[in-house]
């Protein structure tokens, strides 16, 4: 078991003070079980980004709880001392554009992530190998990010956010860039991924194509999230 | 872990390879300012080896023979030669002027020897071919810079000379070849004037009452004698005996014969300290500018290429690599600039420095000094972009 996926309770984040302050998050409760991928969907300047920076530890709520596998994290003020040490191995992030590092091949943009974490080059590669088989593109192992599609570098992208076998995905629009067919390859793996690893993920979108398939779905409007089954079955 | 900045200058070795050539021509040209500088103190350090003398005897509250002029008469040197401690001396004079050979015009210092008698204080000390002066007039000994060869006929003044030897770097303090002449010759093309200034200076004396009496015969015809020949030369140079202190042989030519004597430290601090010193300041500006520049494109160019980078690095940040080693990711860049430049620098400057008229000294220790500041200033330039990095938000990779 990979402790208790996400728990958000109560939380929200106000910009700036006084009379130019926003409320970017009033009441944002949300749930993700490992192994379950939820939707995360609202319009532009609802608050899904400022979720995301908070979850994935970048900027600071203020109140609230948030709950990442097994560790409070955020309880009206940081649990953890080293928040670069808890996204390193706690939450992996995917982008709506892959943003892979240039100058390192495919194998060594996955590897960098454990390496960094102080794992040998030799393990850390391995482990990077096998997860381009599993998200099929064992075959584009050496070459460089430029030479890849979108749809490979985005998996690519994907293989990194789990390299470190995290609790939690956090993935920004991942599937903005690519077709229908694609975008739903994406989000299979995501849920081939989520059910393997026993990891709890949150895919923030608006993309039709894809809003289907999730299970439950979230949707925030003004800082306030409100829960929703949706049609889909996963994968 | 892997080196970030090997693979990136591994992916982008273009930008760097050119960069660094550039860089590096740069470097070659501070090192071979450097150079020049040590040329000039070696061609400086040479001339004083190369004249054998251990002391310097000049016009008095001069700093001749080479920084400033100085003339003393040419018979001074009997009475040095009898002083307590002094084994050889001889006259010598020097004059830096064009001499011509054929088509050819070559600035040469003129340099006039005791004739007859080589091993004395003056004389070229060994030559690569030819022979020594032996008459006592019209034959020369050129150094090889000059481009003379044996057998060729010189010209200096209206007189025409023969070279029968040949040196290898017998210089003058700023770099030009001599040629030795015997020393009357040479107090002649110190003085020697055309025919038409002899004829008027003739004229002139001939008209002044002072001289023209008619009540001394003869007065008027010495005067002209006197005045159309030179009995100075530039300096006495003096070997001391060996076992004698050269302060107290120079104490004592100073007290007695009322001139002024350099010993060679002395000499050494004239011709470096105060001839070349404005020429050494010139180059010390040039260092400073080419550091600066220097600095300049390292800087540019790394932060550039890490502003290039900024997302990368806000992804770096985001999934947790550590301020250190994105600081790290920079630095060893800029020093793997710097270092290009500098293997790029010295084999340029290896290449190019023979071709200079000048004679340009690469030391090792200038190369090595010179290596350590570029490392130096590549660190210093790539601070700005490091700052830059720094200031990434990681929040930014996330988006707005
Ligand atoms: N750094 C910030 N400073 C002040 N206000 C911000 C900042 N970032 C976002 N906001 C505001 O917070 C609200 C939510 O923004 P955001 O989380 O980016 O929404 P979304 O990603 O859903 O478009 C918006 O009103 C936005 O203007
Ligand atoms: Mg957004």
């Amino acid at each position: 078991m990979n402790g208790k996926g996400i728990r958000i309770e109560g939380l929200a984040k106000r910009y700036g003070k006084g009379d130019t302050a926003v409320d970017a998050l009033k009441v944002v409760n949300m749930h993700v079980a490992p192994g379950e991928v939820v939707g995360l969907i609202g319009p532009s300047g609802s608050g899904k980004s400022t979720l995301l920076k908070c979850l994935g530890a970048v900027i600071e709520p203020t109140a609230g709880r948030m709950i990442l596998g097994d560790d409070v994290i955020y309880d009206d003020g940081w649990e953890v001392n080293d928040l670069r040490a808890l996204r390193r191995d706690k939450i992996g992030f995917v982008f709506q554009a892959p943003y892979l590092i240039p100058f390192l091949d495919v194998t060594d943009n996955v590897a960098l992530l454990p390496m960094l974490a102080g794992k040998p080059n030799a393990e850390a590669r391995k482990q990077a190998l096998d997860l381009l088989q599993g998200l099929d593109v064992q075959h584009r192992a050496r070459a460089m990010p430029s030479q890849l599609s979108g749809g490979e570098q985005q998996r690519v992208a994907i293989a990194r956010g789990l390299v470190n076998r995290p609790p939690v995905i956090l993935a920004d629009e991942p599937t903005a860039p690519l077709d229908s067919e694609r975008a739903l390859g994406v989000i299979r793996i995501l849920n081939e991924m989520a059910r393997k690893f026993e990891t709890a993920i949150i895919v923030v979108t608006h993309d039709e194509k894809i809003i289907p398939t999730f299970k439950r779905i979230y949707h925030i409007r003004d800082g306030v999230t409100y829960e929703e089954a949706g049609e889909g079955q996963g994968f | 872990m892997i080196s970030l900045a090997g693979r990136d200058i591994q992916h982008a070795w273009g930008k760097f390879v050119f960069t660094g050539i550039g860089l590096g021509l740069l470097i070659g040209v501070t090192l071979t300012m450097a150079g020049v500088y040590r040329g000039m103190v070696d061609d400086a350090k040479v001339l004083l080896d190369n004249s054998g003398a251990d002391l310097w005897v000049v016009q008095k509250d001069t700093l001749g023979p080479y920084a400033e002029s100085s003339s003393i008469y040419d018979d001074l040197w009997r009475g040095i030669r009898s002083m307590p401690g002094v084994a050889r001396v001889s006259n010598i004079t020097y004059l830096t002027m064009q001499v011509r050979q054929g088509e050819r015009d070559v600035r040469a210092m003129v340099t006039g020897v005791t004739a007859g008698e080589p091993g004395l204080p003056g004389w070229p000390p060994q030559l690569v071919a030819g022979r020594q002066i032996t008459r006592g007039h019209y034959e020369a000994v050129a150094d090889v810079a000059t481009g003379f060869k044996l057998g060729d006929q010189i010209q200096i003044r209206r007189n025409q000379y023969h070279v029968v030897g040949l040196t290898r770097r017998m210089v003058s303090s700023s770099g030009d070849p001599m040629v030795f002449i015997p020393l009357r010759d040479a107090q002649e093309a110190q003085f020697l004037k055309d025919n038409d200034a002899i004829r008027q200076q003739r004229r002139r004396t001939a008209e002044n009452p002072a001289f023209n009496r008619p009540g001394v015969p003869g007065l008027l015809d010495a005067v002209i004698a006197s005045q159309s020949t030179n009995a100075y030369v530039n300096a006495v140079l003096v070997q001391i005996e060996p076992g004698w202190d050269e302060q107290m042989v120079a104490e004592s030519i100073r007290r007695w014969k009322r001139l002024t004597v350099y010993t060679r430290s002395q000499m050494e601090e004239i011709l470096v300290g105060k001839l070349i010193a404005t020429s050494a300041k010139q180059i010390g500006m040039f260092l400073v500018i080419l550091a600066i520049v220097s600095a300049a494109i390292v800087a540019f160019i790394i932060y550039t290429l890490t502003l290039g980078k900024i997302r990368e690095i806000a992804v770096l940040k985001l999934i947790g690599t550590r301020n250190r080693t994105i600081a790290a990711l920079i630095m060893q860049q800029a020093v793997a600039l710097g270092g290009i430049g500098f293997v790029v620098g010295k084999i340029a400057a290896t290449f190019w420095a023979p071709v200079f008229p000048k004679y340009v000294l690469l030391q090792p220790l200038d190369s090595v000094i010179g290596f350590v500041a570029v490392i130096v200033i590549c660190v210093l330039a790539s601070l700005i972009a490091i700052r830059a990095a720094l200031k990434v938000d990681p929040a930014e990779a996330i988006g707005g």
